[in-house]
C-alpha cells in the first residue's frame, strides 16, 4: 500500500523537480570573487528591511546546494551585522518556485553515512542561528517549497505564501527513502502539532497553500494577481515582496505578534500532546500503522518517527543528533538509491526525445467508450484537448461519459476543482455514435475490444473519414502493431499506447512503435502523453511489448504456484510482502480472467516452452465457469458491492484440484516461490533489453514499476540486479532451471552482467 | 468650489501625486468654463447616421438613492420603480398611451414579481395594453434597458420607449436549502398520510439551514470586492490613491446636491414615513478617519474599505426615450440623442471590473471621436480601486496591446471632465438603476457646462463592460 502510495506522490512531487537541472554550470566560486558576484543569491534594503532574492542562475527552481548555502551564509551574516537592517524577507525571484528542496546530487555525491551526517548538521546549524534571529526574518513563498526548502521557511519567524495551485509545501523525502535532515523532524511537529507532522513527513504529500494556513504552517496567504501594468506572474511576486515588506516592518515594530490564535481542536490536541501516555499511544499507533503498510521494506518511515520521538522526549539537542545520524544512515541504503534511480528515471521519461511533432494534437478522438478509452477521455478533457468519444451502442457511450463526469466530479468533492471548472472541462468532450466531426481529428485513440478484426474494421472505417496528417493510435495490451497496421493505407501514421487501468491514477503509458511509425508521429503521441500527465516509455513492437511481456511469464509462475496447492492468498501475501503493491492472484482478478487467458494464450504461441509453467487451462476453465474477476464479482475471490474484505471463491477449490501438479520440496520455501515469480519477471525484463524491444534500462524500471507495480524499494528489474548484484539472480534462476527448465534460462545479457560483476547497468 | 477644494487639498499629504493633479483642477477648470462657449459654437460633427433614426432623451428620472435598510426598507422593488414612473410621468406629462414599451433592468429579483417592469408600469397607471418586460445584466442593466429600447425604436418597431431599473438591497430573496425545498415540493404531491410521514420523517435540522443569493461570482467564486482589491493591487493602485478618489467622489457629490446640479432626483413619498427628497449616501469624510478603517475583503493588508468602495444601495431610475421625429411633434424639447454604445466582455477572474477600458476605445472608434472630443464622462464607480485601475490600463500601451489587441492606448480621461457631480461611490449604486443615473448625469452636465459629447462607461459583474456616446440636444 505504501508502495503505491509511493508511486503515486512521487508523480505529484515530479511536477516540482526537485533535481537540479541539467546545464547548471557556476560553481566552485572562490569565496571572495563570491561577494563582488553572486550567483544565487543578492539583497537589497527597503527602508530597513532588507529583501533577500534567492536566484539560481540556469535553472528553472531554486535548490538548497553548497553554493546557494554559502552564499546564503554570506548574506545573512551581513544582514546581521548591519544596524541599518531591522528585519529581513527571503523571496525567491523564479516564478513557481520558492526552493524546490535539497539538492540531490550534493548527496548522491557523498560516499559515507558520515559525510551526509555533515551536511546536514551544517543545514541544522544554518537554520538554528535563523530561528533565533533577533531580527524577524519572514519567508515570501511562491512556488513549490519543499523539504529543504520547507525546513528553511519553518526556521524563519514568518512566512507568508502565494495562494495559487503551483503554491505546495511538503516534505517528500520519505518518497526518497530520507527524512528531513535539516532540522524538520525537530521543527515540524511544534509547528503543526505531531499528527499533522507525522502525516506530512510520513507520506511526503504536498499541501496546497490554503491548507497551509490553516494548518498553522504560513501565518498569511497572498492572492494572486491577473495581468495589470506588467504580466501576472511578475506582478504578483513583486506584490508578494511588498506584503512581505510590510508584515517584516511590523513584525521588527512589534505591531504584531507571533503568536497565532489557535483553534480549539488545536487547543485540544496540543493539550493531549502534553500527557506523555497519550504521546507514547501515538508513536505505538504510528509504528503499527507504518510497519503494516510498509511490511518492514522501507527503513525510512520508522527513522523518522524515531527522529521526531527523540526530539520530544529528550530534548532539541538530542534530536537534532538522531536526525543527522539517521539522515546518514538512509542516504546510504539501498531503498534510498533506488527511489533516488526511480525519481531521476521519472524525471527522463517526462520530456520528449522524439522532438516536437509538426502539428500540435487539438481535437483527439477515442473510440470505445469502456473504461479504458473513457479513462483516456477524462485524463485528456482535463488539459483542454477537444475530445470526441464514440461508442458502437447508447448504453455503453452513457457509461463512459458517465465515468468521465464522475471522475471530475470526485475532484470537485475533494476540493481540486470547482463545480464551474468541472463543467467547462467537460464540455470539451462530445459522446457520439457516428463519426461526426472526424475530419478535424488530429489523433485517432481507439479502445475497442481486443480482437485482430475489430481493430481491422474500425481502423478502416476511421482511414476513410480523418484528414491525411491525423495518427491512428492502438490501446492495445498484447496485439502486435504491425499486424493491426497492416491493413492501414498509411503504416506510418500507425502507433501502439497502451495506458493502463485506471487510467486517471496509474501513471505510465507504454508506447509502440513499428519499423514503419514515423519519428513525427511518436513524437505527436508522446507529446499528448505527457500533456495527459503520463510518464512514458517507448519500447518496440513484439508480442506483449515490453510490459505485458515481463507480467506474462510471472503470472504463469503464479498459476503452476497456485496448482502445486498453494492458496490464493497465500500468493498474494507472499508477492504483497516482496514490495508488489497488489497481490498476484488479485491481480489476475483486476486484470480480468478472460484477459489474462488471452495474453498468456498469445504469448504462448509466440515464446513456446519458455513461457509455459503454469496451465493455461486453469484460466480456460474459469472463463468456462463466468470467473472473470472482479468485474463479474466472481475470480479467486469473491466481490461483493461494499463488502471491503473478499473472500475465498469456494467454487475454484474444485478446478484447482482437478489441475493439481505436485510441488518440488527444495523450490517450494516461502522464498523460493517469492523468487521463483521475481526472478522470471527480471530474466524477462533484460531480455527485453538485449533483444531492443526496450532502448534503455531507465525506461524497463520506470515501465515495471508505474505500470506493473514492481516494488519501487528494490527500484526496478535493472537497478535491482544493479544493487543486489546479478550474480545471486543468475544462481536462483539456475535452481529453478534445474527444477523445472527452460523457463528459467537466465538470458545472456544477464549472465554477461554476471560474469564481469562491474557491468551495470547504471553507471 | 474653491471651498471644497481647498477643504480637500487642507487634507492632502503635499508629496501625493494626487495632490499634484488636484490641485491642477482650478485651472483647468477654469479654463474649460470659459471655452466651454466656444466649443459649442465651434459646433462638432453630429454623429447623425444617414438612414437610421435619431433617438432622443426626453427626460430620466429617479427617485432618491438610499443606503439599503433606511427609509425604503419597507417597500418592494415595484414600489421604488412605480415611483420612479410616477415621477417620470409626473415632469414629462407624457400620456401614457403614448408609450409603447417599456423595460427595466434588475439584478436580484424578487421572485414574487419576477418582471417587474410589468408590476410596476400597472401599478402607476400605464395602459394595461403596453407591453413589459425585465432585462438583467448585472450593473449594467438599466444599460441594456436603454440600449434595448434603442434597438425598437432604431429598428421602426417603437416610437415611443421607457426605460429604467431598480434595485432593492434591502430585502433579498433568501430561500430554504435545496433539500428542503425538494422535501415541501415532494410533500405538495404527496397523496397518502402515509406518504407524507414517511416524507417528513427525512427531514434533518440541516435542511433549514438557509441559502443566500450569491455575492461571489458564479464561475470563480470570488466576490467583487476581492476582486477589486486584487485589479487595484494588480496595477498597484495604493490605498492612499483610493481613498483619495472616494473622499473626491464624496466632495463632488455633496457639492452637487448642496448647488442642486443633481435635477434628476424627484421626490417620493413613502408610505408611512416622510418624503424622501435626497440621496442619503453622501459623506466626506476626512483622509485620517478613512485611513483608520480596516479592509473590507483582503485582510488584514488589502486596500478596499468600507470608504473606497459603493454601498449596499436601494433606488429606481425612469426614462423617456423616443424617436426625434416623434419627440418634436409632440412638441418636447429633447435633453439628448443616444448615440453610438457597445457591450464588451472578458475574463470574469483578473479582469472582472475592466469593462471601460475594453469598451471606450471601442465606442469611440465607432463613434469616429477621440477622447478629447468627450466633454463629459460619466463612469459607473464600483470601487475606487476600481476606477483608478481602469485609468492606469487605459493609460498603458503595454496592456493595450498584450490583452486588448490595439497598437496604442486610448488614455484616460482627464480628471476634471470626470465624473464632476459624483459618482457611484457617493451617490450610490443600486444596481439595476444606475445606468439611467449615469445617462442623465452626462447629459445634464453637458447641458449645464457646455459641450457636445459625453461618454458613459460601466463594469459588471461576469466581466461585461459597456460604453456608450451621449450628444447634447442643441439648445
Amino acid at each position: 500500500m505504501v508502495a503505491s502510495r509511493a508511486i503515486g506522490s512521487l508523480r505529484r512531487f515530479t511536477a516540482s523537480r526537485t533535481l537540479r537541472c541539467p546545464g547548471y554550470t557556476c560553481r566552485n566560486f572562490s569565496a571572495s570573487s563570491a561577494l563582488l558576484t553572486r550567483t544565487h543569491i543578492n539583497y537589497g534594503v527597503k527602508g530597513d528591511v532588507a529583501v533577500v532574492r534567492i536566484n539560481s542562475p540556469n535553472s528553472k527552481v531554486n535548490t538548497l546546494s553548497r553554493e546557494l548555502q554559502s552564499e546564503f551564509i554570506e548574506v545573512m551574516n551581513e544582514i546581521w551585522a548591519n544596524d541599518q537592517i531591522r528585519s529581513a524577507v527571503l523571496i525567491s525571484s523564479k516564478p513557481g518556485c520558492f526552493i524546490a528542496g535539497a539538492d540531490i546530487n550534493m548527496l548522491a555525491s557523498c560516499k559515507s553515512a558520515e559525510e551526509v551526517t555533515q551536511l546536514s548538521q551544517e543545514g541544522q546549524r544554518m537554520f538554528e542561528k535563523l530561528e533565533k534571529s533577533t531580527k524577524p526574518i519572514v519567508a515570501a513563498i511562491s512556488g513549490s517549497c519543499l523539504g529543504g526548502g520547507l525546513e528553511l521557511a519553518i526556521s524563519c519567524q514568518y512566512r507568508i505564501a502565494t495562494k495559487d495551485r503551483k503554491t505546495v509545501l511538503g516534505t517528500p523525502e520519505v518518497l526518497l527513502g530520507i527524512l528531513p535532515g535539516a532540522g524538520g523532524t525537530q521543527r515540524l511537529p511544534k509547528m503543526v502539532g505531531v499528527p499533522a507532522a507525522f502525516d506530512m513527513m510520513l507520506t511526503g504529500r504536498n499541501i496546497r497553500a490554503d491548507r497551509a494556513k490553516k494548518m498553522g504552517l504560513v501565518d498569511q496567504l497572498v492572492e494572486p494577481l491577473g495581468p495589470g501594468l506588467k504580466p501576472s506572474e511578475e506582478r504578483t511576486i513583486e506584490y508578494l515582496e511588498e506584503v512581505a515588506v510590510t508584515f517584516a516592518k511590523e513584525l521588527s515594530d512589534k505591531k504584531i505578534s507571533l503568536k497565532r490564535d489557535k483553534g480549539l481542536v488545536e487547543k485540544l490536541t496540543s493539550y493531549a500532546m502534553s500527557i506523555p501516555f497519550v504521546r507514547q499511544q501515538i508513536y505505538k499507533k504510528v509504528e503499527e500503522k507504518v510497519r503494516k503498510q510498509t511490511k518492514g521494506l522501507y527503513p525510512a518511515p520508522l527513522k523518522i518517527i524515531d527522529a521526531v520521538k527523540t526530539g520530544i522526549e529528550q530534548g532539541n539537542d538530542a534530536g537534532y543528533v538522531s536526525e543527522s545520524q539517521k539522515f546518514g544512515e538512509l542516504a546510504m541504503t539501498k531503498e534510498s538509491k533506488a527511489l533516488m534511480g526511480l525519481y531521476h528515471g521519472q524525471v527522463l521519461c517526462k520530456k520528449n526525445k522524439f522532438g516536437t511533432p509538426q502539428k500540435d494534437v487539438k481535437h483527439l478522438a477515442i473510440l470505445g467508450a469502456g473504461l479504458m478509452g473513457a479513462g483516456i477521455a477524462q485524463v485528456s478533457v482535463d488539459k483542454g484537448i477537444k475530445t470526441i468519444l464514440k461508442d458502437a451502442t447508447l448504453a455503453g457511450l452513457d457509461r463512459g461519459q458517465q465515468q468521465v463526469f464522475k471522475g471530475l466530479n470526485d475532484k470537485v468533492k475533494k476540493k481540486a476543482l470547482t463545480s464551474f471548472e468541472r463543467d467547462s472541462i467537460f464540455s470539451n468532450l462530445t459522446g457520439q455514435l457516428d463519426y461526426q466531426g472526424f475530419e478535424k481529428a488530429d489523433m485517432v485513440i481507439e479502445a475497442v475490444f481486443e480482437d485482430l478484426n475489430v481493430k481491422h474494421r474500425v481502423l478502416k472505417e476511421v482511414e476513410a473519414v480523418v484528414p491525411d496528417h491525423c495518427v491512428f493510435a492502438s490501446n492495445t495490451s498484447a496485439l502486435p502493431i504491425r499486424q493491426i497496421a497492416s491493413v492501414s493505407k498509411r503504416p506510418e501514421k500507425v502507433i501502439g499506447m497502451h495506458y493502463f487501468s485506471p487510467v486517471d491514477k496509474m501513471q505510465l503509458l507504454e508506447i509502440i512503435t513499428t519499423e514503419k511509425t514515423s519519428k513525427d508521429t511518436t513524437a505527436s503521441v508522446v507529446a499528448v502523453g505527457l500533456k495527459q500527465g503520463k510518464v512514458i516509455i517507448v519500447v518496440k513492437d513484439g508480442p506483449g511489448f515490453y510490459t505485458t511481456r515481463c507480467l506474462a511469464p510471472m503470472m504463469s509462475e503464479v498459476l503452476r504456484i497456485l496448482q502445486e496447492g498453494v492458496d490464493p492468498k497465500k500468493v498474494d501475501s507472499l508477492t504483497t510482502s516482496f514490495g508488489f503493491p497488489v497481490g498476484a492472484a488479485t491481480l489476475v482478478d483486476e486484470v480480468g480472467v478472460d484477459v489474462a487467458k488471452h495474453v498468456a494464450e498469445d504469448l504462448g504461441k509466440a515464446f513456446g516452452e519458455r513461457f509455459e509453467s503454469g496451465s493455461v487451462e486453469l484460466l480456460k476453465q474459469m472463463v468456462a465457469r463466468g470467473f472473470l474477476g472482479r468485474k463479474s464479482g466472481k475470480g479467486f475471490y469473491i466481490y461483493q458491492e461494499g463488502v471491503k474484505n473478499k473472500s475465498l471463491n469456494s467454487d475454484m477449490d474444485g478446478i484447482l484440484a482437478s489441475l493439481k501438479v505436485p510441488p518440488k520440496s527444495d523450490v517450494c520455501s516461502d522464498e523460493d516461490l517469492q523468487y521463483r515469480l521475481v526472478t522470471r519477471f527480471v530474466n524477462e525484463a533484460i531480455m527485453c533489453l538485449q533483444e531492443g524491444i526496450l532502448a534503455t534500462p531507465t525506461e524497463g524500471d520506470i515501465g515495471a514499476v508505474f505500470g506493473l507495480g514492481f516494488p519501487p524499494c528494490l527500484g526496478g528489474p535493472f537497478r535491482y540486479v544493479d544493487l543486489y548484484g546479478a550474480q545471486k539472480i543468475v544462481d536462483r534462476l539456475r535452481k529453478y532451471e534445474a527444477a523445472y527448465g527452460k523457463p528459467f534460462t537466465p538470458c545472456q545479457l544477464l549472465i554477461d552482467h554476471a560474469n564481469s560483476p562491474n557491468k551495470k547497468f547504471y553507471q | 468650489m474653491t471651498s471644497i477644494l481647498t477643504y480637500t487639498l487642507k487634507n492632502l499629504p503635499s508629496t501625493s501625486k494626487w495632490a499634484l493633479r488636484f490641485s491642477l483642477r482650478p485651472l483647468s477648470c477654469s479654463s474649460q468654463l470659459r471655452a466651454a462657449p466656444a466649443a459649442q459654437t465651434k459646433s462638432k460633427k453630429t454623429l447623425a447616421k444617414p438612414n437610421i433614426r435619431n433617438i432622443v432623451v426626453v427626460e430620466g428620472v429617479r427617485i432618491p438613492f438610499l443606503q439599503s435598510g433606511t427609509s425604503y426598507k419597507e417597500l418592494m422593488p415595484h414600489d421604488l420603480a412605480r415611483a420612479a414612473l410616477l415621477g417620470l410621468l409626473h415632469r414629462t406629462n407624457v400620456p401614457k398611451d403614448v408609450v409603447d414599451y417599456i423595460i427595466l433592468g434588475t439584478v436580484i429579483q424578487e421572485v414574487k414579481t419576477s418582471n417587474v417592469a410589468r408590476e410596476a408600469a400597472l401599478g402607476a397607471g400605464f395602459s394595461d395594453k403596453t407591453p413589459a418586460h425585465t432585462v438583467t445584466m448585472a450593473c449594467i442593466s438599466a444599460n441594456q434597458a436603454m440600449t434595448t429600447g434603442v434597438g425598437l425604436i432604431a429598428s421602426g418597431q417603437c416610437d415611443v420607449v421607457v426605460a429604467g431599473g431598480v434595485e432593492l438591497m434591502s430585502d433579498i430573496p433568501i430561500r430554504h436549502s435545496r433539500k428542503m425545498r425538494k422535501m415541501l415540493l415532494d410533500l405538495n404531491k404527496a397523496k397518502t398520510l402515509g406518504q407524507r410521514l414517511s416524507l417528513i420523517s427525512k427531514f434533518r435540522l440541516n435542511f433549514l439551514s438557509p441559502e443566500l443569493p450569491a455575492v461571489a461570482e458564479f464561475s470563480t467564486s470570488e466576490t467583487m470586492g476581492h476582486s477589486a482589491d486584487r485589479l487595484a493591487a494588480a496595477f498597484a493602485v495604493s490605498r492612499l490613491d483610493q481613498d483619495e478618489y472616494a473622499l473626491r467622489s464624496h466632495s463632488l457629490a455633496k457639492k452637487a446636491q448642496d448647488e442642486g446640479l443633481l435635477s434628476d432626483v424627484v421626490p417620493f413619498k413613502v408610505p408611512g414615513k416622510d418624503t424622501v427628497t435626497k440621496d442619503n449616501g453622501i459623506r466626506p469624510s476626512s483622509l485620517e478617519q478613512m485611513a483608520k478603517l480596516k479592509p473590507a475583503f483582503i485582510k488584514p493588508y488589502g486596500t478596499v474599505t468600507a470608504a473606497n468602495s459603493s454601498f449596499l444601495t436601494d433606488g429606481a431610475s425612469a426614462m423617456l426615450i423616443m424617436a426625434e421625429e416623434k419627440a418634436l411633434a409632440m412638441g418636447y424639447k429633447p435633453k439628448a440623442y443616444l448615440r453610438d454604445f457597445v457591450y464588451v466582455s472578458q475574463d470574469p477572474k483578473d479582469q472582472l471590473l475592466l469593462g471601460p477600458t475594453y469598451a471606450t476605445p471601442k465606442v469611440l472608434e465607432r463613434a469616429g471621436l477621440t477622447m478629447t472630443d468627450i466633454d463629459a464622462f460619466e463612469f459607473h464607480e464600483a470601487f475606487s480601486g476600481q476606477i483608478l485601475a481602469n485609468f492606469k490600463a487605459m493609460d498603458s500601451d503595454w496592456f493595450a496591446q498584450n490583452y486588448m489587441g490595439r497598437k496604442t492606448k486610448v488614455g484616460s480621461p482627464p480628471l476634471e471632465k470626470f465624473n464632476n457631480w459624483g459618482g457611484s461611490l457617493s451617490l450610490g449604486h443600486p444596481f439595476g438603476a444606475t445606468g439611467c443615473r449615469l445617462v442623465m448625469a452626462a447629459a445634464n452636465r453637458l447641458r449645464k457646462e457646455g459641450g457636445q459629447y459625453g461618454l458613459v462607461a460601466a463594469c459588471a459583474a461576469g466581466g461585461q463592460g459597456h460604453a456608450m456616446i451621449v450628444e447634447a440636444y442643441p439648445k
